[in-house]
């Protein structure tokens, strides 16, 4: 093993059941990398390190370790735990840094608890004072931000997804096997199992730089094609409020808020949503916000940097109709 | 079959939820106290197993200051809980997840378990690590945020969702689940549950009592700073005169929010 650097910020990054890098991995490393020498580890089936050692040190990441444990298809989370714990040993990094996913909540959350770790959970951002890694964070739907550090010890921190635009400098290719022990702690087996995203031809909700949102006042599912025309004359996703997805208008994936995903686009665009404080929490620290909708008091507008009281079904054609004919 | 719900009071979202800017933490007096959401239909689970199997036993187990979070508690009681344990002790103002955690795994093995079921993360801190913690603490399997559960004798299964795949796994108990908002809505506690819950056991445990010292060199989190955002002002409204698509359109141009065809 070669030495690693002081300041090493460990990166967890997901690799898919096919050895596919999934998104998320440059923003991981960008951040990572802004405060110190990212190390990213990869959980990847035989076959792939090579060229997922050059995949990340292209994204910026100055060494890269790669662990093919044998029940990467069987298991849920040990693996991914053992192989972290295993890479915090070789390279004794400042900060251990995950995606704030489902699965590198939980990877991050036990590895945190077996290594006695402080924890800081949906960061939007890290930093570097004199005593070491700082994370940000956007609290009560960005009403509050709030700077945490660890006591004594690294920090395991989890990055919101697409909060972060850092991104950084390519590096040299530099990539090694990581030996791991597995721990035998109790896992969950996986009887069935199915790859969901690049279902669609839309971007992510999560990360996406524009959203389209529709809400109640769509009337039904049928017409959500309205916020769906929308969303890709903008090159955008969808999303909705929790009414929408209340009424059986969309997936329950889609919502935007309290209780579901939490987006801070360049552009948000509310459609007949009126803008409760659970919706304003998923979406209020979105760079620019337009609304329309036909209740001139509804709560969107106070928070709206161009606000529309109109009839989305009038005003949303004559829309998408401009945005073609601007684009050409 | 024993099983604990992990319970959490939370700051009603219908309401305006405030951070004490000098100590970072949550200003529990601004705002009204209620049973977050998530561990409502976490006890839904666990009331609705019961329901098959006669002999499973519910039981509330909570980490919080004393005020107004045993009468909260008692609402969990009123649904059908059989008896609640809470974890209070003035030591824990302030407290990090790892202890958090740490405090809830001794509880948990003071009460006895085959199934610790929590919602996957609170309206609050909204972290939804902490059933993973418990997890790797207790030394037992788990499954985080269920979409779907099966609880039978020996076994949990369930389907989760996650950002890129989803799955269907199983885990042989004793075990720790959390669940999404993907399961059913919590019963209504009846004026019959209500009045039993007056007579429910009711435990107060503090961290003597569960052999946790604390120990002023472990790793903890802290909050460095915290301050409030500027409010959002409102920018430009108008009223819909048959032109309002094409202004909107100008306003996204200047903007350079229009992207070309093929970027």
């Amino acid at each position: 093993m070669t030495g690693y650097p002081a300041n090493s910020i460990l990166v967890l990054v997901d690799v898919s059941l096919s050895g596919q890098l999934r998104s998320g991995a440059a923003e991981l490393i960008g951040a990572a990398a802004s405060v110190g020498s990212a190390v990213a580890l990869a959980l990847a089936p035989v076959g792939n390190a090579e060229r997922l050692g050059s995949e990340l040190a292209a994204l910026g990441a100055s060494q890269v370790l790669i662990a093919e444990p044998q029940e990467l298809a069987s298991s849920v989370v040990m693996p991914t735990v053992d192989a972290l714990a295993a890479a915090a040993a070789a390279v004794a990094p400042e900060a251990v840094l995950t995606a704030n996913s489902i699965r590198g909540r939980d990877a991050a959350a036990r590895f945190a608890a077996r290594s006695g770790s402080a924890l800081a959970l949906d960061a939007v951002g890290i930093s570097r004072d004199e005593e070491g890694i700082i994370a940000h964070h956007s609290v009560y739907g960005g009403a509050y931000l709030v700077d945490s550090a660890a006591s004594t010890d690294a920090l395991v921190i989890t990055l919101r997804q697409g909060s972060s635009e850092l991104r950084a400098e390519a590096q040299p290719s530099n990539v090694q096997q990581l030996p791991v022990a597995a721990s035998g702690a109790p896992d969950a087996t996986i009887t069935a199992y199915r790859e969901t995203a690049a279902a669609s031809s839309r971007p992510e909700l999560r990360g996406a730089d524009i959203v389209v949102s529709g809400g109640r006042g769509l009337g039904s599912g049928e017409n959500f094609s309205l916020v769906e025309g929308l969303a890709d004359a903008l090159g955008g996703a969808i999303g909705a409020s929790r009414a929408a997805v209340d009424a059986g208008y969309v997936p329950q994936t889609m919502q935007v808020g309290q209780t579901g995903v939490t987006v801070a686009p360049q552009l948000y665009i509310a459609l007949g949503i009126s803008g409760a404080i659970q919706h304003r929490a998923g979406m209020q620290t979105s760079k620019t916000i337009i609304a329309i909708n036909k209740d001139p008091d509804a709560p969107i507008f106070d928070i709206a940097d161009f606000g529309v009281v109109g009839d989305i079904f009038t005003v949303v054609p004559q829309l998408v109709a401009a945005i073609e004919a601007k684009r050409g | 079959m024993k099983v604990i719900v992990l319970m959490k009071e939370v700051p009603d979202t219908y309401g305006e939820r405030t951070l004490d800017l000098e100590t970072g933490l949550l200003n529990r007096s601004a705002s009204e106290p209620v049973l977050d959401e998530i561990t409502e239909r976490a006890l839904e689970v666990a009331l609705s197993h019961r329901e098959k199997d006669a002999n499973t036993e519910v039981i509330l187990l909570t980490v919080g200051p004393d005020g107004t979070l045993p009468a909260t508690l008692r609402k969990g009681l009123a649904m059908g809980a059989d008896r609640a344990v809470h974890v209070q002790d003035s030591a824990l103002l302030g407290a990090d997840l790892t202890l958090t955690a740490q405090v809830i795994a001794a509880a948990a093995k003071h009460i006895g378990f085959d199934l610790i079921i929590a919602g996957n993360a609170s309206t609050d801190g909204g972290g939804g690590a902490l059933p993973s913690m418990l997890t790797e603490l207790l030394g037992v399997a788990g499954l985080a945020s269920l979409s779907t559960v099966a609880i039978d004798e020996l076994t949990v299964s369930g389907g989760c969702n996650t950002e890129f795949d989803s799955y269907e796994a199983s885990i042989d108990l004793p075990g720790v689940i959390s669940v999404t908002e993907a399961l059913p809505d919590a019963r209504f506690p009846n004026f019959k549950g209500i009045m039993a819950a007056k007579k429910k056991p009711f435990e107060t445990l503090d961290l003597a009592q569960l052999g946790i010292i604390l120990d002023e060199e472990t790793a903890r989190s802290i909050v460095i700073s915290a301050a409030q955002r500027p409010a959002r002002n409102a920018g430009i409204r108008i009223e819909d005169a048959g032109d309002a698509g094409d202004q909107i359109a100008e306003f996204l141009a200047q903007n350079q929010l229009i992207k070309g065809r093929s970027a």
